[in-house]
């Protein structure tokens, strides 16, 4: 769809006919077996679902929170969350631009976020939120064409239910970890996206959805589905600056490659990481992991990270099919006291089957950064190969970076290669640079985002823009 | 255009610039020469304002503007441009993209505009002919993987672009065969000029048959000892240093 049109339907005036089908109710903190019901029913869902997150409740009451990661906050209290909160009324959202923090517009401005997404991003109650929802639609009819299906899980629950009950919760089950339980108990909303075989979806899925994705809250579930020869580009996120009031988020996503097909799945992320003693930062626990399960499929994730007070991540590849393929190319950038444990996992079941990973975490301020991966060789998975780079880039002297790499090779015919780096910023790099007549900050963004190229190049064309601003934000002050 | 003035600098806690003072003109070319460890390359170090020196006394100024107070890229943007013995590498980075960056930084300190891209490329290219070099070096990382002789020469790519008042070039020599030298010579020859000043710092007088200096300095202990022509770098070559060093202690 050419931009010009895309402006034209974004600035159409808000046609009557949204209605909203959330009566504005929220919750009263505490999880028990009533707030499931009450989640279930509100999303109309059928009983077969609600029996399924009952499960994962019940599973997830004999779970303990993992405390491997290399992270430090305290515990949280499960009870004192509201698992189910309605969209604020727009009478007590910001009216107009004009009551906006005109600190949160100047990064909307830096990050070249379009000026009718700014307002929607920063929460405003104006149209410009309803019309993305007709952009939606038009979207829909395109996908509908090729017959793609792109739609919310809560719908896809109710008009797909066979794609559902055959796919949900076999790429990550709902007892996989604690926060995949929980979420498979309360999840709330998210995308469900199924691309029929041989079909190459005609679009990259969901540039103009974010506005909406911002609003799907703290338990997101995502569900991809590729055919045989079928092909999608999904990308998740936003450079702007994410406020939200949960703290909590723990989102799950589950991709599914057929024979042949290709996900390749990408993320932009930028929750707010919380004040300069990261108070009231997002705590961030995701579970994603695609299933290679047909042979020649190949998932790629891609993702640059820079928000969240805690990161809790690990993109995941289980290449089940012959010659599959998996990658993972990863930007994290933390600074203040964020902290971010994060990698991937590669579990290599298939004969001959490959995967990439190429990490870059910068770390500034004074922040923690940890990288872990996870190498797995299955004995039935001959000649598979694995190739790991993973640099570290620090910023100042009060940071960590941290690079946990496991292996487990079970048959003698795969290669695993590792290679890591950690280096300082250079202050003969900065020096160079300036004494050039470029100034530090510039100096700075020119080496991190040269640092980050390899990450960069994966990402959809607007998204590397974005993403090459967003960092700049990100290390605004970092230096000096 | 540049005086210092009984300069005196010290490197983590040892005292390496022992009260240099030195006078350079437009138009001039000027040699440093002198035994390893003098100080010559603190020297232009300390000009362009590298971290880590700390000046105890003495100044430094640059059209009358004291350049102590300045910060490194502002010393750039006046026009002072430092060669380096060592250029660093930059990963990532493409050497087209961080001379843009600074001739842009460079302009935009004057009140200039950005160059317009075909300007500018019409501009580099014939920069980099004249350099003798690939243009295949434009879109390649900042000095990864460049050659000693490469990144010496794409030192002086930087120069001839950037066009600086005063050029200071560390040991621009090091590690060059007789071909690039001759390249490199070339390159800083074309800079010479009634309002341009050229500081280079060398440990051998070869350099010297291909760029003449005006003025030629020796440096020993922190100190300029001696000050004469281009005869003077002659002299050093074929008497080494010993009886400058005899010399100035009588």
């Amino acid at each position: 769809m050419a931009s010009e049109e895309m402006e034209q339907l974004v600035r159409r005036e808000y046609t009557q006919g949204f209605v909203t089908d959330i009566e504005s109710d929220t919750m009263p903190p505490g999880l028990d077996e009533n707030t499931i019901a009450f989640i279930s029913k509100k999303k109309g869902e059928p009983e077969w679902m609600l029996e399924w997150r009952l499960k994962a409740y019940h599973q997830w009451l004999k779970m303990t929170s993992p405390s491997w990661a290399h992270l430090d906050y305290p515990p949280i209290d499960y009870q004192a969350i509201s698992y189910y909160s309605a969209p604020k009324k727009d009478e007590d959202r910001p009216q107009s631009l004009d009551e906006v923090d005109p600190k949160l517009l100047e990064t909307y401005e830096k990050l070249g976020i379009p000026l009718h997404e700014r307002a929607a991003l920063a929460g405003v109650a104006v149209d410009a939120v309803f019309d993305s929802v007709s952009v939606t639609t038009t979207f829909k009819d395109k996908l509908a064409e090729a017959g793609v299906i792109f739609c919310s899980i809560s719908e896809a629950i109710r008009d797909y239910p066979e794609l559902i009950k055959q796919y949900l919760g076999t790429v990550v089950p709902s007892a996989d970890n604690y926060f995949a339980a929980l979420n498979s108990a309360v999840f709330t909303d998210g995308s469900f996206v199924f691309v029929p075989e041989g079909v190459t979806c005609p679009m990259e899925l969901s540039t103009y959805f974010r506005i909406n994705a911002a609003n799907t809250g703290q338990f997101e579930r995502t569900l991809i589905i590729c055919e045989k020869q079928a092909q999608v580009s999904y990308l998740e996120g936003c450079t702007a600056p994410q406020r939200d009031e949960n703290q909590l988020h723990a989102a799950v996503v589950e991709l599914v490659a057929l024979e042949d097909a290709y996900i390749k799945y990408s993320t932009v992320q930028n929750w707010y990481p919380g004040d300069e003693d990261g108070k009231g930062g997002i705590y961030n626990f995701v579970t994603k992991r695609g299933d290679c399960r047909g042979d020649r499929s190949r998932i790629s994730w891609t993702q640059v990270e820079t928000g969240s007070a805690i990161t809790w991540k690990y993109p995941s590849c289980v290449l089940r099919g012959k010659d599959s393929i998996g990658e993972f190319y990863s930007v994290a950038v933390t600074n203040g006291r964020q902290q971010a444990d994060t990698g991937t996992k590669m579990i290599h079941i298939g004969e001959g089957t490959r995967s990439s990973i190429i990490s870059k975490g910068i770390s500034a301020g004074r922040s923690n950064q940890s990288y872990r991966g996870l190498v797995k060789i299955g004995p039935r998975a001959k000649g598979a190969r694995n190739f790991t780079q993973c640099d570290s880039l620090l910023i100042g002297d009060q940071c960590g970076a941290h690079t946990f790499p496991y292996q487990e090779i079970g048959n003698s015919t795969a290669t695993v290669e590792h290679e890591a780096t950690t280096s300082k910023i250079g202050e003969d790099q900065l020096f160079y640079c300036q004494s050039r007549g470029i100034s530090e900050e510039d100096a700075v963004s020119m080496i991190v985002n040269g640092f980050c190229k390899d990450v960069f190049q994966e990402l959809p064309m607007e998204f590397a823009v974005e993403a090459e601003a967003l960092l700049n934000v990100t290390l605004e002050g970092a230096v000096g | 255009m540049l005086e210092v003035k009984d300069l005196h600098v010290t490197v983590e806690g040892k005292e390496i610039l022992k009260g240099l003072s030195l006078s350079v003109n437009p138009g001039e070319v000027h040699a440093i020469m002198g035994p390893n460890g003098a100080g010559k390359s603190t020297l232009s170090a300390v000009i362009a304002g590298k971290d880590g020196y700390e000046v105890t006394s003495g100044s430094i100024t640059f059209e009358g503007r004291d350049v102590l107070e300045m910060e490194i890229e502002e010393r750039a943007c006046a026009g002072m441009l430092l060669g380096f013995q060592y250029p660093v590498e930059i990963p990532g980075v493409k050497n087209i993209y961080l001379l843009k960056a600074a001739l842009n930084a460079q302009r935009a300190a004057r009140g200039e505009d950005e160059i317009p891209a075909p300007e500018f490329m019409k501009l580099v290219r014939e920069k980099i002919n004249f350099m003798k070099m690939d243009s295949s070096f434009l879109q390649r990382a900042v000095n990864e993987g460049f050659s000693g002789g490469e990144k010496k020469r794409n030192e002086i790519l930087q120069m001839l672009l950037l066009q600086p008042k005063l050029a200071m070039l560390d040991e621009i020599d090091s590690g060059l065969d007789i071909d690039a030298m001759k390249v490199v010579a070339d390159g800083v020859n074309s800079l010479r000029d009634a309002n341009r000043a050229i500081l280079m710092v060398t440990h051998y007088q070869r350099l010297l048959d291909h760029i003449v200096p005006d003025v030629v300095h020796v440096l020993v202990d922190g100190r300029i000892v001696k000050t004469g022509d281009k005869a003077l770098a002659h002299e050093l070559e074929s008497r080494g240093y010993e009886w400058v060093l005899e010399e100035s202690a009588a």
